[in-house]
């Protein structure tokens, strides 16, 4: 059998994947985070609040309402970007003028609430989610068995990254709302309404965070819990990426996915500090992240 | 036992009246446990309202002295715990601690109680350690063990066939001590261990360790964790086609709060072990009857040992007449258990409460006739075969 690194490079290209599928997860969510903040220059403590949220719009429409997952995938993001929108124009944009500080205390505390109201009705243990029919079994590559469900996972996350970097990046929608950041008083004047600009950027981070939610539903049990345990690591990414950068936030997202991967099969005891220790190295040699602009 | 309430009686009627017996004039036991995170189902706020359901049986009192249960989360953190157990045995004159998910907090928490001489009733923690190394004159472990839990879930699976095993262990002092008692009666009954991974505690993607696991080809994989941990565990082993490619996977800490949480589907055919099961006998169908319509689920056999264990510490500072830890820990360590928990429990020198336990097999769903109705009884073992003996216990205070 073919070694790399000692262990069998079967184990080592199926870890490769699974890192990536976990990647997924982290540069979809990381993404969230990166628009909100490169934009608003808003900390959103309650994104891991806003994923569990899509998780649980998901799995109560299914249980209640008879929605599939393939609607689920549209409903879950539109119901929670909306209430993002109805926060941001409620409580968060007067915030805005405030110390960056007022922001992040005050998503922190919205996250909190969100998940001790949760909780408080459905219990701390996991509530089941199955996948779509279609998109069960699982496939026999040479090397592992790939769930189909996982495929999926990692080419839908990748086919939204790279549409809401194209949005920002590439489009003239885009073009307006860095625009309206760098300076809001120009760009109202030219006639758009900035601050619906801004309440639309809110409501789409929190629409990513959920369909992440959504598609995290079926590999892990829907759990109030379920943000706070991932978004920690979620901010360790995009700090690693830069903050702000959303093509860094996607990149680093898939990197330090695959770096987990590979650190459970070397030391598995260390796979869930490794993301950190490559955080701290990363703020020592280079401040402002890899893909983040210098001072 | 006549003349045993009379000398009380005399005593009382010589000395003072019934609360001064009591040394701050209440009794208080506090509940610390996991209440936010991955345990909190099993044990957390179930527990807190259990003991208060056995406080309530004695009419929130004893004597004049007025019963308070109190409750709080220690994060599954051993300085979190310790820092809690130091300021209600200091400040908020806690007289005992109960429940104590997490055997590295349990093990914390038990060494400051021993120090302050304090009754602690562990539930939720698991390790045999509680009443090996770490043993107390006033600690008592009610509920399950990893010991008990290896005996029956590991033994019977060996009889099965399932001859070979890989563990998915969780990375603290419960996994090791669950893998290595399996470990012991897997290769006592011929069979061989062929590897195994640690996970930190709460990593939610198992994947890269389901994959190690299905590659090591051993017939059954132990999930040597709790919670939601081997919830995510059992849920992905079926994406990953474990039990499709003929491997076994063996819970070996599984509770119905866990199998309610992966509905049947996803749970049916597991073996697990537990010492308690609500649908087992009238009395154990009335607790749960009554936890349910207050909690709004059925109890685990954490919180049920919760309830009993509660029960028992009344009714020895009740025939102790005191709630001095002394005298209480001495009435515990003599009275047999009967409640709705236990059917003729007793308590060993090394503090170990002893009653049997039972393997389940989880029912598929066409079987279940309802909401909660999940297992079937596959076999009962004896406590005193589920149990070490005291001797063997490697407990000091055992001759």
């Amino acid at each position: 059998m073919t070694m790399i690194f000692g262990i069998p490079i079967q184990a080592f290209l199926g870890q490769l994947l699974v890192g990536l599928i976990n990647g997924s997860f982290y540069a979809l969510l990381s993404l969230g985070l990166a628009v909100i903040f490169g934009l608003l220059r808003v900390i959103n403590f309650a994104h891991g609040a806003q994923y569990m949220l899509g998780a649980f719009v998901a799995f109560l429409g299914l249980k209640h309402l008879g929605i599939p997952y393939w609607a689920a995938l549209v409903v879950a993001p539109l119901v929670v970007g909306a209430f993002g929108a109805l926060i941001e124009r409620t409580m968060l944009s007067r915030l805005y003028n405030l110390d960056p500080l007022y922001g992040l205390l005050f998503t922190f505390g919205l996250a909190l609430t969100l998940e001790g109201t949760m909780r408080w009705y459905y219990g701390a243990s996991g509530q089941p989610y199955s996948a779509p029919a279609a998109l069960t079994g699982a496939i026999k590559l040479p090397f592992m068995v790939l769930p189909i469900y996982r495929a999926w996972v990692i080419v839908a996350s990748l086919v939204v990254c790279l549409a809401v970097w194209a949005l920002i990046e590439k489009t003239r929608l885009g073009a307006t709302l860095r625009a309206a950041t760098e300076n809001p008083s120009l760009v109202q004047s030219f006639g758009i309404n900035v601050p619906m600009l801004l309440t639309l950027t809110y409501a789409l981070g929190a629409g990513l965070a959920a369909l992440a939610g959504v598609l995290a539903a079926p590999i892990y049990q829907v759990s109030p819990l379920m943000g706070s345990n991932i978004i920690i690591v979620v901010f360790a990414v995009v700090v690693v990426g830069g903050m702000g950068s959303i093509l860094g936030a996607i990149v680093t997202g898939y990197l330090l996915g695959v770096a987990e991967g590979l650190t459970k099969v070397f030391y598995p005891e260390a796979s869930n500090i490794v993301i950190f220790v490559i955080m701290a190295i990363v703020l020592i040699l280079r401040p402002a992240g890899l893909f983040g602009k210098e001072g | 036992m006549k003349s045993l309430y009379l000398t009380a009686a005399a005593a009382a009627l010589l000395v003072t009246p019934a609360a001064a017996e009591m040394t701050d004039g209440k009794i208080k036991i506090g509940v610390l446990n996991d209440q936010s995170g991955v345990y909190s189902a099993l044990g957390g706020t179930g527990s807190l309202e259990a003991a208060k359901m056995a406080a309530e049986e004695f009419g929130g009192k004893i004597g004049d002295a007025p019963i308070e249960v109190v409750g709080a989360d220690h994060q599954n953190k051993a300085d979190i715990g310790s820092n809690i157990a130091r300021q209600w045995y200091d400040t908020e004159q806690v007289d005992t601690i109960f429940d104590l998910t997490t055997s590295s907090v349990a093990l914390a928490v038990r060494a400051i109680s021993d120090e302050k001489k304090k009754i602690t009733m562990v539930t939720g923690g698991g390790t045999t350690e509680l009443t090996g190394k770490a043993c107390s004159p006033y600690g008592f472990h009610w509920a399950y063990d990893t010991h008990a839990l290896a005996v029956s879930t590991g033994g019977a699976l060996v009889k099965a066939g399932g001859d070979s095993w890989y563990f998915l262990t969780a990375d603290y002092a419960f996994g090791y001590s669950l893998e290595e008692n399996t470990t012991k009666t897997v290769e006592g009954a011929g069979g061989k261990v062929l590897g195994n991974v640690r996970f930190p505690i709460g990593a939610t993607d198992y994947s890269a360790f389901l994959l190690q696991a299905q590659a090591s080809g051993a017939k059954v994989v132990g999930l040597a964790s709790a919670g939601m941990d081997t919830q995510n565990q059992i849920k992905q082993a079926a994406e990953f086609g474990i039990t499709a490619g003929g491997q076994n996977l063996a819970g070996l800490l599984l509770m119905i709060t866990d199998v309610h949480g992966l509905g049947l589907q996803a749970a049916q055919g597991l073996y697990l072990t537990e010492s308690y099961y609500w649908d087992r006998n009238d009395a154990s169908r009335a607790f749960a009857q009554k936890y349910k319509e207050r909690t709004g689920a059925m109890p685990s056999m954490v919180q049920a040992a919760t309830y009993s264990a509660a029960r028992q510490y009344l009714k020895a500072i009740e025939a102790a007449g005191t709630d001095e830890t002394e005298a209480v820990a001495a009435k515990l360590h003599e009275m047999p258990v009967q409640d709705a928990f236990a059917e003729n429990g007793k308590v060993l020198a090394n503090g170990r409460m002893v009653s049997d336990v039972y393997l389940f097999q989880v029912k598929k769903p066409e079987e279940s006739k309802g909401e909660w109705d999940y297992y079937n009884l596959i076999a009962t073992i004896p406590g005193e075969e589920a149990y070490m003996k005291a001797e063997d216990s490697g407990c000091a205070l055992v001759k």
